[in-house]
């Protein structure tokens, strides 16, 4: 399975991710943001960091640098794409996934595990997990998920939701949202479910030692699914 | 000519910036504020004289690139 990574001027969550998908089986390539042609993939992962330096709104410069438009038709041809943190970010900013993400709530830059539920796994990010909720990693400045009233509706009827925030029990009561997000989102799909976008890392829980192993059983059972 | 955008948080969405300043500033003995709004100007010089030629070029980049039209308005002011 052939994976590629964009480094755009600022990500510095590119060979993290590289390393979890080489651990996991990916022949993985990176792919510098001012290319034209994206490498045959069965997966594009656009990384964390801080493209641009966060200029004008995080993830904006990015969204319009020219690797993009090949990330772009790839989606809109059903390719698999997953933006995390800025990825996420950029992600909105292309229009790929609805709504924005704001600077969060109480203004502080949060660094620290959490947990996430998963909404539903008919999609081939999710399916065949046999848990729901996860430890994930999150380190965000503007990670606070806001769309209009209009699109949570549309999200909601389409089960676009991806993941959202919670407690070790999957409770998604609003004290355990860290950021503001508008219920708890913590990440979200395209109605196809074939994009993803998500605050948390997976790439940062892969090995027991260090952090833990919820992100490794993410990225084993993607691969599997993508065979 | 020189183009002027101002861009600002839509009145729904959240605005913590301007809320922190609302309260410094009345720490500071400014008393008599109903609310504080954060935005953005930009001053672009456009190749173009024509003025209402030049405010639709930056129209053009307020959708596409200077505002986020789900969270933010933009105004353009004239200013040369």
């Amino acid at each position: 399975m052939k994976s590629s990574v964009i480094t755009f001027p600022g990500s510095n969550c590119d060979r993290d991710m590289d390393v979890a998908l080489t651990k996991f089986g990916f022949k993985n390539k990176m792919v510098w943001h001012d290319d034209n042609e994206l490498p045959k993939s069965d997966l594009v992962v656009l990384p964390g960091g801080f493209s641009y330096g966060d200029y004008l709104r995080c993830g904006s410069m990015a969204s319009k640098s020219k690797i993009m438009q090949s990330v772009i038709n790839f989606a809109k041809s059903g390719g698999l794409v997953m933006g995390i943190c800025n990825g996420f970010q950029i992600l909105v900013e292309t229009g790929l996934v609805p709504g924005v993400l704001l600077r969060n709530k109480y203004l502080e830059f949060i660094c620290k595990n959490v947990f996430i539920k998963l909404d539903n796994k008919d999609n081939p990010y999710f399916k065949n997990l046999d848990k729901d909720v996860f430890e994930f990693h999150i380190a965000h400045n503007e990670g606070n998920y806001f769309c209009t009233q209009d699109q949570l509706k549309e999200i909601e009827d389409n089960n676009q939701v991806a993941i959202y925030y919670c407690n070790n029990k999957g409770q998604t009561e609003d004290q355990f949202n860290p950021n503001g997000s508008i219920k708890n989102i913590a990440g979200i799909f395209n109605k196809e479910k074939n994009v993803l976008g998500m605050m948390p890392h997976p790439e940062r829980m892969i090995d027991q030692s260090l952090s833990g192993e919820d992100g490794s059983l993410f990225f084993k059972n993607l691969i599997n699914n993508i065979k | 000519m020189k183009i002027s955008a101002i861009i600002t948080l839509k009145k729904d969405v959240l605005d913590p910036q301007g809320k922190v300043i609302h309260q410094t500033l009345d720490g500071m003995g400014f008393k008599d504020i109903n609310e504080v709004r954060q935005g953005k100007y930009f001053e672009v010089d456009v190749k173009e004289n024509d003025p209402s030629k030049a405010k639709r070029i930056v129209e053009d980049m307020c959708k596409k690139l200077l505002a986020n039209l789900v969270i933010e308005d933009y105004q353009i002011i004239e200013t040369q």
